[in-house]
């Protein structure tokens, strides 16, 4: 809780909730009749409409990207650390939008919201989502908010290919992409990880086929092995040596099977603390969407095909030690880009913090995201 | 805006809306000129974190990398001229380097310090220890200039790998010239200048 809200942050806020009626076909061939989604802005949208920019928001977050909602939030929104006045995402300057993806747990249409067909929960019922269909649902979203081209689309990890697909499925409606600790596609390990995941989830019997809310219980121990297992993705080998090293709780060893290494109950915090946070049917359809992303298929696996179109002006950053989206997937998005001839940066940010690097303020990241930031504030007409 | 005048020679060489890579593009000044005047599109390569973070500010496209682990990402002849200019001397393969540049570029821009300046010369040949100059001004301990040649040196190597040299020029460290170092370029130019192509 923040005795006072920093100055460099946007202080209270306050989630909005926007209806859409009008059906939306989704790459799976399914059809959402109506949708809600949820989101958040920071900062006042322009007369011109042109200082708008989209936050596109990674698996386990949601559109809560900066500030507080109450002046008892432990922590602010997950991307305090970009956004906010003086920030690289200055909020003295452009209008910020993060909203909820569909299939969302956080108040976005998903499995946890009423299906209106049926009066319950979707559950197992939610069609399975895409990153083409949550661009398509915020290009909507856009429109609605009266924003035609956004300033900037801008996102890391799996935020960061929705930034891609924009770039390449509506190449007139984004002047900047930003994509930050990212990939063009899953590789087999990143696959394999998001299936044993799953099947933490759905091999626990408080499961119940996705149907666990008629029982009124949640699958904590799966969730929580699903969460534990992608904690151990997103930090590198060296930045867990450095927080915990081989630590003991006790200080000695117990020759037992309860926690005993700090890493260890690091892991159980983070596992257990997200049980009452996060949908496990909505882990389910995230590490899908991450599993098919793959923006090149439709051009005969050419990501440079696939980005000919593509108008925005492109950063790429990646991070040293994240082992997860390597900074080896960023060059592929970039040779694609320079294939193209299209503009692009491209910063390698050295960093012992894995994968979560993207969240966290390191100087040289922030440096280099202002610095671009600050062309892109250069262009806005008034 | 002034410009050093091994850049604005380069510039010169340089026909309007051509697509350039700039191999060490540094803080982006050269870059960032030939955009201004020549309408210049293209890309800088660079290592270093406070270069790249200029470059970006400057509105200069910079993708930081190592040249010496090569330009694979540039397809053959994907630029009108790739440039190098004060870093031939600093890369661990320059031979690769020139071939690679000759690959993606339709001509090549190259500086770099003469290391057979008479001051040079003198150092080593009288006084018997490596040359510290005002072009190279590091000792031999702690330079990052590893691959220090002369003219002649470099010019053996263009016709080596079947290089065409189209332009030479030399200039002192103040990148001025005057007639002496033009009549003799091997002693007196301090900064070599050279435009190539392949044969």
């Amino acid at each position: 809780m923040p005795d006072a809200i920093p100055a460099d942050s946007v202080g209270l806020v306050t989630p909005q909730t926007m209806h859409f009626g009008e059906p939306l076909l989704l790459e799976c061939g399914r059809t959402l009749k109506q949708y809600d989604l949820i989101y958040e802005t920071y900062g006042e949208l322009n007369a011109s409409h042109g200082n708008a920019i989209l936050i596109c928001h990674a698996l386990s977050s949601d559109h809560h990207a900066a500030g507080y909602h109450s002046m008892d939030d432990r922590k602010p929104g997950w991307w305090e650390a970009c956004i906010g006045p003086g920030k690289p995402i200055d909020t003295d300057h452009f209008f910020v939008v993060c909203v909820n993806t569909i299939g969302g747990c956080q108040g976005s249409t998903g499995p946890n919201t009423l299906n209106p067909d049926t009066g319950i929960p979707y559950g197992p019922d939610f069609p399975v989502v895409t990153v083409k269909d949550w661009v398509n649902s915020q290009a909507r979203f856009g429109s609605a908010l009266g924003i035609e081209q956004w300033a900037a689309v801008i996102g890391g990890s799996l935020g960061g290919m929705q930034v891609l697909q924009w770039s390449i499925d509506y190449p007139e409606q984004l002047r900047h992409a930003v994509i930050i600790a990212a990939a063009p596609k899953l590789s087999a390990q990143n696959i394999a990880f998001n299936e044993v995941a799953r099947q933490a989830i759905t091999s626990d019997p408080d499961f119940h086929q996705g149907r666990f809310y008629d029982y009124d219980v949640v699958p904590k121990r799966g969730l929580m092995l699903a969460r534990m297992l992608g904690h151990i993705t997103y930090l590198s080998d060296d930045a867990m040596r450095r927080k915990f090293g081989r630590e003991l709780r006790e200080g000695k060893i117990n020759y037992g099977f309860d926690v005993e290494f700090q890493v260890e109950s690091y892991l159980r915090h983070q596992g257990e603390s997200f049980i009452g946070k996060f949908d496990a049917n909505t882990y389910l359809l995230m590490t899908k969407a991450l599993d098919y992303f793959d923006p090149a298929r439709d051009y005969n696996d050419d990501l440079s095909t696939a980005l000919t179109h593509a108008k925005a002006r492109f950063l790429v950053i990646s991070f040293a030690s994240d082992w997860r989206f390597s900074p080896g997937r960023s060059r592929e998005i970039v040779k694609a880009l320079l294939d193209c001839a299209h503009d692009v940066s491209y910063a390698a940010v050295e960093s012992h913090e894995g994968h979560d690097a993207f969240l966290l303020p390191i100087p040289y990241y922030l440096d280099v995201f202002q610095a671009y930031m600050s062309d892109v504030k250069k262009e806005i007409s008034p | 805006m002034s410009l050093r005048t091994d850049l604005q020679i380069i510039s010169e060489w340089i026909k309007p809306g051509s697509r350039v890579l700039d191999l060490g593009c540094g803080d982006g000044t050269l870059l960032h000129y030939l955009q201004e005047t020549k309408q210049t599109t293209g890309y800088g390569l660079e290592i270093d974190d406070e270069n790249i973070v200029a470059c970006i500010k400057a509105n200069i496209n910079v993708i930081q990398t190592d040249i010496d682990a090569g330009l694979s990402e540039f397809e053959a002849d994907s630029f009108d001229y790739v440039m190098m200019t004060q870093t031939l001397q600093a890369v661990h393969y320059p031979e690769k380097v020139l071939n690679e540049m000759m690959r993606t570029g339709h001509e090549g821009i190259i500086t770099f310090p003469n290391f057979g300046h008479w001051k040079s010369r003198a150092q080593l040949g009288f006084g018997g220890y490596m040359p510290v100059t005002r072009t190279l001004p590091d000792e031999w301990y702690n330079t990052r200039n590893i691959h220090l040649c002369t003219l002649r040196d470099f010019e053996r190597l263009c016709s080596k790998n079947n290089i065409k040299i189209l332009q030479r020029t030399v200039v002192d460290h103040a990148h001025r010239s005057y007639l002496g170092m033009r009549l003799f370029p091997h002693l007196l130019g301090e900064i070599a200048i050279y435009r190539f192509q392949r044969k």
